[in-house]
């Protein structure tokens, strides 16, 4: 089960080591991290990525987190009503004669072309990470030079859908 | 959150207005030592060198009582058992790279084992920290997984702050390490006074408040799961100790009479001869702990962790039980076995919290009545043997003649589990032992810390033969402050652990467990310029420890016992308490 996982942390020194070196020793495989300031000075958040199948132990790596003294805030906002985005760079072979061809392919997707030469164009694509790799596949068979991705991260939806319990007749 | 996080220890009478008046305070070196003092610091455990030169030019201006032990590792788990004796942070100083180094072990000793440790040490100047520079070493990267938190100074100014939060991360919620590495340049900074004078702002640590106060609702439900069960049992561990709630959880248990079994690390936790404490459970521990455990309906875990030498198969683990799991530190609820009531608090709060309630007593004559019966059937047991002497036979010894009020520290190993079932401990805080990380060579030096922090008390490092080797340099320093640490050494000329589960699981293959080549103990002792006892027959034995343990000198005891003798009972690894071997009917 993909877990996204928020992370607020004071912004000392190796505060990303601590949280990386715990999730290695308690085996937890990160897919994906990403880290950036906040609106607080001297804070930062990271978004974490991780497969977890196991309840208990998520629960364990929520608690270990949570106990590093850097360590602000733990979230799990998998289960909430949230924005995924990533950013990508894709160079992509794109000689003149296909060149309109393959921009017209990629449209629906909104990618920027922030870099051309003579045979490769690099598209700037965002999104959230199933969009991407989607644009990825439909652009491989043109033959990708180089991918660039950020990681994953997610910020909670401002309005959450509100849970009301339903009203069944059979209760 | 208040500022004075450590105890109330007063530094010797005399030493701070001598130095009050004297001594300022001109380098971060200075800074330290006079941080260390406003903790209530009076003796620190280490070992000099280039990096940390500063720091004991400082000391030796502004003396703390320095303990300079033969080797780091030596002086850290002196600190460890400093700090479980006096249930105080033990204070340890080493030099950069290889010193630090030495020191892992002892680290990840105290982590595992909670241990409210604050140690120092020194580190390369900043300016050529990467380069690897001569005795550099990365501690904050080694030590990070290893620490409850580490810090490297980058400021002189900061040192005052860095060491208030260190002592008091170190020694509340789940105690543990704290690493301060002290670059050499920020030791020689000159500071001005001007920045530190007024340097009394509270501490704050936003991402680390332990809650120590237990839930209401959460002791209402144990409170009813008590008075409704009929075979209630309690599981006391270390975390008892640190909570310093000895009376409080005999107050317990005597209210509503509730028996108490012990984890290996809880052991002091009530009196060793209590009629409603069963004794240790886990691997080795008492048939009737055992039994308990799997047969209560009602299991209250106060300070304990649930380790796998504790449980033996978590799925098979008190399977009639409503687990009550109280622990300070809420990682530790639901990691190994599911909880139904969980509290987060201090042992000492919860405990009062649940005496305050005021609730109905469970009746459970009949289950006391079962657990007395079981433990008078499945003592402990040793078949005595006409040629050699038993391990056994020499830790009673050795309880009768301090009657067990002497502090006993231990290794890992045959006599480590020997001394957990045959001491019974009079008093808490006093059983000193590797219980997590089972560190051969820690029995010795920690009872060095032991006997430091209380020095009118008898203090008794049991160690094997093969344990005692990996630290017996520090008996120099039993002759250097007269320190009258008594070594009693289980000598079966082997790994005896290892050579028990050669011979349990490996069909006898004895591979490098068996030591034919050993030192004269007697005579090493005699080196150090100590007395040395030795101890080769059941006759003399008596006799000789009476005079050994009851002199006010150092002395090593080198008692030959039988090698192929097994610790019994005993869960081998990864079954269920059920399938405990070794039990005998008296």
């Amino acid at each position: 089960m993909r877990r996204v996982i928020t992370v607020t942390v004071l912004n000392q020194s190796g505060v990303l080591n601590r949280v990386t070196g715990l999730l290695m020793k308690r085996q937890f495989n990160i897919e994906s991290i990403t880290v950036g300031h906040t609106e607080q000075p001297n804070i930062s958040k990271m978004t974490l990525v991780v497969n977890i199948l196991d309840e208990v132990k998520l629960e364990q790596m929520i608690k270990q987190l949570s106990k590093q003294i850097d360590v602000l805030k733990v979230n799990d906002i998998s289960e909430k009503s949230i924005v995924l985005r990533e950013l990508a760079l894709v160079k992509v072979v794109s000689p003149a004669n296909l060149r309109i061809e393959i921009n017209a392919i990629v449209e629906p997707f909104r990618p920027q072309i922030i870099d051309t030469s003579k045979n490769v164009v690099t598209y700037q694509v965002v999104g959230n990470p199933e969009k991407i790799d989607a644009f990825i596949e439909l652009i491989r068979p043109y033959g990708i030079k180089e991918i660039t991705r950020t990681g994953i991260t997610a910020t909670v939806r401002e309005t959450q859908p509100i849970e009301t319990p339903q009203l069944s007749i059979l209760k | 959150m208040t500022t004075n996080t450590t105890t109330s220890v007063k530094i010797d009478a005399d030493q701070p207005k001598q130095t009050e008046e004297t001594f300022k305070p001109r380098t971060g070196s200075d800074l330290l030592v006079y941080a260390l003092k406003e903790q209530g610091v009076d003796i620190v455990f280490g070992y000099p060198g280039g990096a940390v030169l500063n720091v004991y030019d400082a000391l030796y201006k502004n003396p703390i009582r320095h303990i300079l032990t033969r080797h780091e590792q030596g002086a850290i788990h002196a600190a460890e058992g400093y700090a479980r004796v006096s249930n105080k942070p033990g204070v340890v100083i080493a030099t950069s790279g290889p010193g630090a180094t030495n020191l892992v072990t002892g680290i990840t000793d105290a982590m595992i084992d909670s241990i409210p440790l604050v140690i120092f040490t020194g580190q390369v100047a900043t300016s050529v920290i990467g380069s690897d520079a001569f005795q550099e070493a990365d501690i904050i990267g080694i030590t990070t997984p290893i620490t409850k938190h580490n810090y490297q100074v980058q400021d002189v100014r900061d040192i005052p702050r860095i060491v208030k939060e260190a002592f008091h991360i170190a020694n509340t919620g789940r105690k543990g390490p704290v690493l301060i590495d002290f670059p050499k340049n920020v030791s020689a900074d000159l500071f001005d006074v001007a920045d530190l004078i007024g340097n009394d702002e509270p501490i704050y640590l936003p991402g680390y408040q332990p809650n120590t106060k237990p839930n209401y609702l959460q002791i209402q439900k144990a409170a009813q799961a008590i008075s409704e069960s009929k075979k209630p049992l309690i599981l006391a561990g270390a975390g008892v100790l640190f909570a310093d709630a000895r009376s409080e959880l005999t107050e317990l248990v005597e209210k509503y009479k509730l028996p108490v079994v012990n984890t290996l690390l809880g052991l002091g936790s009530i009196h060793g001869n209590h009629e409603l404490n069963f004794g240790m459970a886990g691997m080795h521990g008492a048939a009737v702990a055992n039994d308990a455990i799997q047969k209560c309906d009602l299991l209250i875990n106060i300070g304990a962790r649930f380790d796998d030498r504790l449980t033996g198969d978590t799925k098979r683990f008190a399977p009639n039980a409503t687990i009550i799991h109280i622990d300070i530190d809420p990682a530790e609820i639901g990691k190994n076995i599911p909880t139904d009531i969980p509290i987060v608090a201090d042992a000492k709060e919860a405990i009062k919290a649940l005496i305050n309630k005021d609730i109905q007593a469970p009746e459970n004559g009949e289950w006391l009545d079962f657990l007395k019966q079981k433990q008078n059937d499945f003592p402990y047991w040793y078949v005595e043997d006409e040629n050699e002497i038993l391990p056994q036979q020499i830790i009673e010894m050795v309880h009768a003649i301090t009657g067990g009020e002497a502090i006993v520290t231990t290794d890992v190993g045959q006599h480590q589990m020997w001394s957990a079932q045959y001491y019974k401990l009079n008093n808490d805080h006093s059983w000193v032992t590797s219980g997590g990380l089972g560190t051969m060579g820690f029995g010795f030096p920690a009872a060095i810390g032991a006997q430091f922090a209380k020095p009118d008390r008898k203090v008794i490092a049991i160690v094997g033969d093969a344990g005692f080797q990996m630290t017996n340099q520090e008996l120099a320093v039993l002759k250097e402050y007269n320190l009258p640490v008594k070594v009693v050494i289980i000598n079966n000329s082997a790994l005896g652990m290892v050579r028990q589960w050669q011979e349990l699981f490996y069909d006898g293959r004895y591979s490098q467990s068996l030591m034919p080549v050993q030192p004269d103990f007697v005579k090493l002792a005699d080196a150090f310029g100590l007395k040395g006892y030795r101890i080769t027959t059941i006759d003399e034995a008596g006799a000789i420890l009476e005079e050994a343990l009851n002199s006010d000198e150092p002395a090593v005891i080198d008692a030959r016992v039988k090698q192929l003798e097994n610790v019994y009972p005993m869960v081998p690894a990864g079954k269920s308490l059920d399938d405990i071997v070794g039990v005998k009917r008296l």
